[in-house]
């Protein structure tokens, strides 16, 4: 039972990782088709410059929020400078784009930073929660952060002028342009946004699989998924597929398979569940007009 | 697509096949070895084509099915025995036969949903490819060794030679097969699935039928693409057939330009290529540029991208549009000169 219960608690901390990831796809999804294969490098490259903030002296949290501004005018400046030419190519283009600027994050982070694997510090310290050994504290500082990250997000579509702007741009441009939303700048904030959701993403991920240029890769997978398996419309759906993928991969790795073969069962129950609900578990059906 | 003029279409259909004939007797070694897996690449990108570009349907697994082809192989020429010349054809139809399988789940699918179950199928492929269970038949990690292929009937041929002279034949036969399915009323039937799926079941299209058959095809395509490369590298392994594979065949169809069957060949020299290019500019900058390929290779692909959006296809259809006009236009300024020359002018010019 214990066993359990810290399987439960490991796959909730990555679960909540992998909720905020898919929440960034979620975001540029939304507004645009589009799947973004660098936002788990852009979030690698985050994290990198919070360690060079902390190795130079900054306090954790302070580090913390520079990086978290940092990403999002970067991410606003790659979707006014890389992104935006691509505007009206067919839509795999652009996820060629995509591909082609998370190599150059991947090389950019080992220029800057080396290949070398290097420690994270977490803010919540890594001692057993209340000595129970069943979550460590930076596990359920993650859980943590990913539900504050979730309800933020949450409240700025929700009760914000400019959260509502953003949707309607993402629904429907050609209404949102009469109206007077400038639907290119939002669709430039959706990447800003996306970019700070996922630096807070790789800063929670960090202590836990370790900083190198690699490390979002599995990461951005389980994202993946779990926003299909939510629904890829659907922003709480996605965040909800990225707990369930969490939990159920440490799940079966420990009980059904070993952990070769983990991520392949991961994925064969997620295609499962959506030959059963084709548009994810939240997902709205898609209904054509003829 | 506007009716090509025949005799500048054979032209290049001509020189093509004479710069590929020729290659064994000019190039050898490694060149040759790059030049053979430049054709196994086109084939499997054919494949990918008919899927993606005829049919609509997004693939980010297609190293899944080139890795069923190569293992699949490997274990009929190890294990089995077999020929190759056997071999190959076997493991594409068991590859058809699994891409078939693949496609009734994928029916259920639309867009990125259709993305993620093939996505998932390419990251599952080598961790099942290194499984314990199946350890006897596809030697675990270790993977496969094999005996290249010497050239039959006493033919003067090197080994390279020899395999390269295969997958050009297999290449070959595979774009006329590709050219002549998507010219037909099964290509027709793709595209407008791709294009109108309500208004094709209208018309009496069984899509279910095509889109299944058409995964099963394009399966076959990366399947024998896979068992050549087995026999020119002589060797499979599970690292060889990741994802990093199935992203390769989808820049290498953006790049070609999707619905062009001519142009996989140019995706299939990028892709082989560019990353070697880019691998080349760490050696002459020494260890300390080990970030080089990836950033020069991230940067071209970008730039590619933003250099021909629709990809080499695109550039070769615009071009052609504008030679077109260039010489209807030429015919114009003659016109009045020669009534006879005119006329024919006029015929000419689409």
């Amino acid at each position: 039972m214990s066993e359990f219960l810290h399987l439960l608690g490991s796959g909730l901390a990555l679960g909540g990782i992998y909720a905020i990831m898919a929440l960034a796809l979620v975001m540029i999804y939304q507004a645009t088709q589009l799947i973004n294969f660098a936002q788990g490098e852009m979030a690698m490259f985050s994290t990198y410059v919070a360690w060079k903030l902390m190795d130079s002296g900054w306090p954790y949290w302070r580090a913390f929020a520079a990086t978290v501004i940092v990403s999002f005018i970067g991410g606003l400046i790659i979707e006014r400078v890389v992104v935006r030419p691509f505007a009206r190519a067919p839509i795999l283009t652009s996820v060629i784009v995509s591909i082609g600027l998370a190599f150059v994050f991947n090389a950019l982070a080992g220029y800057l930073y080396g290949y070398s694997v290097v420690s994270f510090d977490s803010p919540f310290g890594d001692r057993p929660l209340f000595g129970s050994g069943y979550m460590s504290a930076h596990e359920a500082g993650a859980v943590l952060v990913s539900l504050c990250v979730l309800v933020v997000v949450y409240a700025f579509f929700r009760f914000t002028p400019l959260g509502l702007a953003m949707r309607a741009a993402a629904q429907n441009p050609v209404s949102s342009r009469l109206v007077g939303i400038r639907v290119g700048w939002m669709l430039a904030l959706g990447w800003g946004l996306a970019a700070a959701i996922g630096s807070i993403a790789g800063m929670m991920a960090a202590p836990i699989v370790y900083l190198d240029p690699n490390m979002m890769f599995g990461i951005l997978l389980y994202a993946f998924a779990g926003a299909v398996l939510g629904g890829i419309d659907n922003p709480f759906g996605a965040a909800f597929g990225g707990f369930a993928v969490g939990v159920m991969e440490n799940l079966v790795g420990a009980y059904v398979v070993g952990p070769e073969v983990k991520l392949t069962v991961a994925l064969a129950i997620i295609i499962a569940v959506l030959v059963w609900r084709p548009s994810g578990l939240f997902g709205r059906r898609l209904v054509a007009r003829v | 697509m506007a009716r090509r003029s025949g005799a500048s279409w054979i032209i290049v259909v001509l020189a093509v096949a004479i710069v590929a004939l020729a290659i064994p007797f000019v190039a050898s070694g490694y060149r040759l070895y790059q030049g053979a897996q430049v054709l196994i690449l086109a084939i499997a990108l054919l494949g990918l084509n008919l899927l993606t570009g005829f049919n609509g349907q997004i693939s980010l697994g297609h190293g899944a099915f080139f890795a069923i082809g190569g293992y699949g192989t490997a274990i009929l020429i190890v294990k089995l025995g077999l020929p190759y010349w056997a071999a190959i054809p076997i493991a594409g139809v068991v590859c058809y036969g699994a891409g078939f399988l693949f496609g009734f789940p994928a029916l259920r699918f639309g867009g990125l949903y259709l993305a993620l179950a093939t996505f998932a199928l390419a990251v599952a492929t080598p961790q099942i490819l290194i499984y314990k269970g199946f350890d006897a038949y596809t030697g675990g990690s270790m993977g496969l060794q094999l005996t290249r292929p010497q050239a039959p009937f006493g033919l003067r041929l090197s080994g390279d030679q020899w395999l390269y002279l295969v997958c050009l034949a297999f290449a070959a036969a595979l774009y006329w097969a590709a050219s002549n399915l998507v010219r037909g009323r099964i290509g027709r039937a793709l595209i407008a699935i791709r294009d109108q799926p309500i208004a094709a079941e209208a018309m009496g299209v069984n899509a279910a039928l095509f889109k299944t058959s058409c995964f099963g095809v394009s399966a076959l395509y990366a399947g024998v693409a896979g068992g050549l490369s087995a026999i020119v590298v002589g060797f499979v392994s599970p690292e060889s057939f990741g994802l990093p594979l199935s992203l390769a065949f989808l820049v290498g169809l953006v790049v070609g330009g999707l619905g062009s069957l001519g142009g996989m060949l140019f995706g299939a020299l990028f892709i082989e290529f560019v990353p070697n290019i880019a691998d080349q500019l760490t050696v002459s900058f020494g260890e300390s540029a080990k970030a080089l390929p990836g950033a020069v290779y991230g940067v071209l692909l970008i730039l590619v991208m933003a250099a021909m959006p629709m990809g080499a296809a695109g550039v070769a259809r615009a071009a052609a549009r504008a030679l077109a006009r260039a010489r209807a236009a030429k015919v114009e300024e003659d016109g009045g000169a020669d009534a006879a020359a005119n006329c024919e002018g006029k015929g000419e010019s689409p």
